[in-house]
C-alpha cells in the first residue's frame, strides 16, 4: 500500500499519485485535515483510504459510465459535497458528512455511517446515497434518479420537487416538500432495503419498516389551468 | 465567499496563544478572501491604581484610511490637542487612540475637521480594529498578529460581491462599542433596511451589504434587545445568504440564513470555542482532535460567553 501524506505532498500532488496507481492498487492518504478534493476525477479500480477528516469534494467526479470506479474509506468526517457526481465505486464516510452529500451523483454507491447534513442527495442522477442516522432539511431535492435510504430521521422538506428517485426512511420526517408523497412499499421495496442493508451494514434498519417517499407527479408537466398566471 | 472567523478563550492560558490560534485559522480561509480582511481582538489590559485598585479603562479607538495617512502627524496633531488626556499606539495599518470618555467628541471632531480621510474603524473598552486589502496571511504576518494576546477575537477575510474592495468596506463592521459582526454571504434587502435605518437616525460609513446588517443589529440592542433576540431580528428581516459572527465584549454569537447557503463548522473545547467557514481553519488549534465539531443549524442563534 501506497502511503502519501496530504501535507507534504499537496492536493494536487496527491491526486496525481493516485492517478499513477494500477488497477488493483492500494493507497493510504494521511493528515488530509480537512483538505478539500481529495481523490476527485480517479477512474480506475484502486482502494483509498483517508486516515482522518476530508473537506469538500471528496472522491467527486470517480468512476466511470459502466459503474466501476475506486473505493474510498475516509475514516473521519467530510465536508460537502461528498461524491458530488460521482459515476461508479464506492465512498464510505466512517464519520459524518456536511451539506450537499452525493449530489448529481449518476452511479456507485456513497454510505454515510454518521449524520448527513442539509441538502442531502441534491439532484441525485441514479447513484445510491445510504445515511445511516439523520438527514438535514432539504435531503433528495430535485432528485432524478436513483435511491436514498435513511437510517435515522429526515429533516424538513424531504424531497421537494423530486423526479424519478426513491427515498427509503427509517426514522421520522420533519416534513415533505413540494411534491413528494409518501407510497405504500411494495415486496420489491423492501427486498431493495433489505439489499441495501446488507450492502451498507446498516442493520439498525427494519426492511419492512421504513416508509417510502416518492414524487406526486404534480409538478412535471405545464398544466392548462395555470395558464392565467403567464 | 469570505471567510469567518471566531475565537472566544474560556480558559485564560490559552489567552496568549490567541493570536497564532487566530492565525492558522484566517490562514486557511486566504483563499476564501484574497482581497482584503479584518480582524477585531479583545484583550483586558486592566490598569491598576498604587494601591492596586483597577482604574477605569480608556475607550479604544481604532482608526483607519482608505487614503494614505501621515500617521506621526495624526498623533502629534492629537496630542497637542489633547495633550496627556490620551494615548496612542500604531495598530495595523492604522493607529489606535486611547482616550477618556470625557475627550471623545473633541478628538472625533478634531479627526473629522483635520484629517477628513482618517475614520474609525471601532470604538471599544477592550476591543482594537485593523482592517486592510491584499493577502490575509500577508496582513497578518505584516502586523504581527501572532504575537497578539487576547480573549475573544471575530476576523474575516473577504471577497467582495456588493461593494467596492477597500479599508473601509471590509469587515469587522463596529457599529456601536465593543459590538462586532462579520458576515459571509450577501443580502438583497439591504438598501431598503438602510432606508429605515437612516430615517431612524443611523449613519452609515461605507455602502457595504454587511454594515447594514451590522447597523441592524445594533438598532436591535439599543431598543433593549439581548444579543439571542437582536440576532433573530436579523435574521427575520434580512433577507439573503449569511453566516454571521458577532461579538461583544463578553459573548460570541453566531447564525445561518434559513438554508444554510454559506458554511459554518464550531469546534468547543474547554479551553475556547472557535467557529469558522470550514473545518480546515479549525484543523490546526490545539486539541482539536478531541473538541465536539458540528455544524451550526439553519436559522438557530448560537451564543457563548465567557
Amino acid at each position: 500500500m501506497e502511503s502519501l501524506n496530504c501535507e507534504a505532498l499537496g492536493t494536487r500532488g496527491v491526486n496525481q499519485r493516485l492517478r499513477t496507481l494500477p488497477r488493483g492498487g492500494q493507497a493510504l492518504l494521511l493528515q488530509p485535515r480537512g483538505r478539500h478534493n481529495l481523490a476527485v476525477g480517479l477512474s480506475s479500480e484502486i482502494s483509498i483510504h483517508i486516515e482522518g477528516n476530508a473537506g469538500y469534494f471528496v472522491g467527486g467526479l470517480g468512476g466511470t459510465r459502466d459503474g466501476t470506479g475506486p473505493d474510498i474509506v475516509v475514516n473521519g468526517f467530510v465536508g460537502w459535497s461528498v461524491g458530488e457526481n460521482l459515476m461508479g465505486g464506492s465512498i464510505r464516510v466512517r464519520g459524518s458528512a456536511s451539506q450537499s452529500a452525493g449530489s448529481s451523483a449518476r452511479g456507485g454507491t456513497i454510505v454515510i455511517e454518521g449524520d448527513a447534513s442539509l441538502r442531502a442527495g441534491i439532484s441525485l442522477k441514479g447513484a445510491t446515497l445510504a445515511i445511516a442516522g439523520d438527514a438535514g432539511a432539504m435531503s433528495g431535492f430535485m432528485a432524478q434518479s436513483g435511491r436514498i435510504l435513511i437510517g435515522g430521521s429526515a429533516g424538513h422538506g424531504l424531497g421537494d420537487s423530486l423526479y424519478e428517485a426513491v427515498i427509503f426512511v427509517a426514522g421520522t420526517i420533519a416534513s415533505l416538500g413540494s411534491d413528494a408523497v409518501r407510497e405504500e412499499m411494495t415486496d420489491d421495496d423492501i427486498l431493495t432495503v433489505k439489499e441495501l442493508v446488507q450492502e451498507t451494514g446498516f442493520d439498525h434498519i427494519d426492511p419492512s419498516r421504513v416508509t417510502k417517499v416518492v414524487s406526486a407527479r404534480q409538478l412535471y408537466h405545464f398544466s392548462t389551468h395555470n395558464h392565467g398566471a403567464y | 465567499m469570505c471567510g469567518v472567523v471566531g475565537l472566544l478563550i474560556r480558559d485564560p492560558s490559552f489567552e496568549p496563544q490567541l493570536g497564532s490560534m487566530l492565525v492558522s485559522m484566517i490562514g486557511a480561509l486566504d483563499e476564501r478572501g484574497p482581497d482584503s480582511s479584518g480582524i477585531a481582538v479583545y484583550a483586558d489590559d486592566q490598569r491598576r491604581g498604587p494601591t492596586g485598585t483597577s482604574l477605569p479603562r480608556p475607550l479604544k479607538i481604532s482608526l483607519g484610511s482608505d487614503a494614505p495617512v501621515d500617521w506621526q502627524h495624526v498623533g502629534e496633531t492629537l496630542s497637542l490637542r489633547l495633550g496627556a488626556a490620551i494615548g496612542l499606539q500604531p495598530f495595523g495599518a492604522g493607529m489606535v487612540v486611547e482616550a477618556s470618555e470625557s475627550v471623545e467628541d473633541e478628538l472625533l471632531l478634531t479627526i473629522a475637521t483635520s484629517f477628513p480621510q482618517v475614520r474609525v474603524l471601532g470604538t471599544g473598552r477592550t476591543l482594537r480594529v485593523l482592517k486592510d486589502t491584499g493577502r490575509p496571511t500577508e496582513t497578518c504576518a505584516r502586523y504581527g498578529v501572532a504575537g497578539w494576546d487576547g480573549y475573544l477575537a471575530v476576523a474575516h477575510t473577504r471577497m467582495a460581491t456588493e461593494s467596492a474592495v477597500t479599508v473601509l468596506h471590509s469587515h469587522p463592521f463596529v457599529p456601536t462599542r465593543d459590538l462586532c459582526v462579520v458576515h459571509n454571504g450577501s443580502f438583497s434587502n439591504y438598501a431598503t433596511v438602510r432606508r429605515f435605518l437612516m430615517a431612524n437616525g443611523v449613519r452609515f460609513d461605507s455602502d457595504n451589504d454587511s454594515e447594514v446588517a451590522a447597523r441592524y443589529l445594533a438598532h436591535r440592542l439599543g431598543l433593549g434587545d439581548d444579543l439571542e433576540e437582536a440576532t433573530r431580528w436579523v435574521t427575520k428581516e434580512m433577507d439573503g445568504f449569511f453566516t454571521l459572527v458577532i461579538s461583544t465584549a463578553h459573548e460570541m454569537s453566531v447564525v445561518r440564513d434559513p438554508f444554510a447557503c454559506k458554511p459554518a463548522v464550531v469546534a468547543e473545547t474547554e479551553g475556547y470555542v472557535a467557529v469558522a467557514s470550514e473545518y480546515r481553519a479549525l484543523a490546526e488549534l490545539p486539541g482539536i482532535a478531541t473538541a465536539t465539531v458540528f455544524e451550526p443549524q439553519p436559522e438557530e442563534v448560537y451564543t457563548w460567553s465567557r
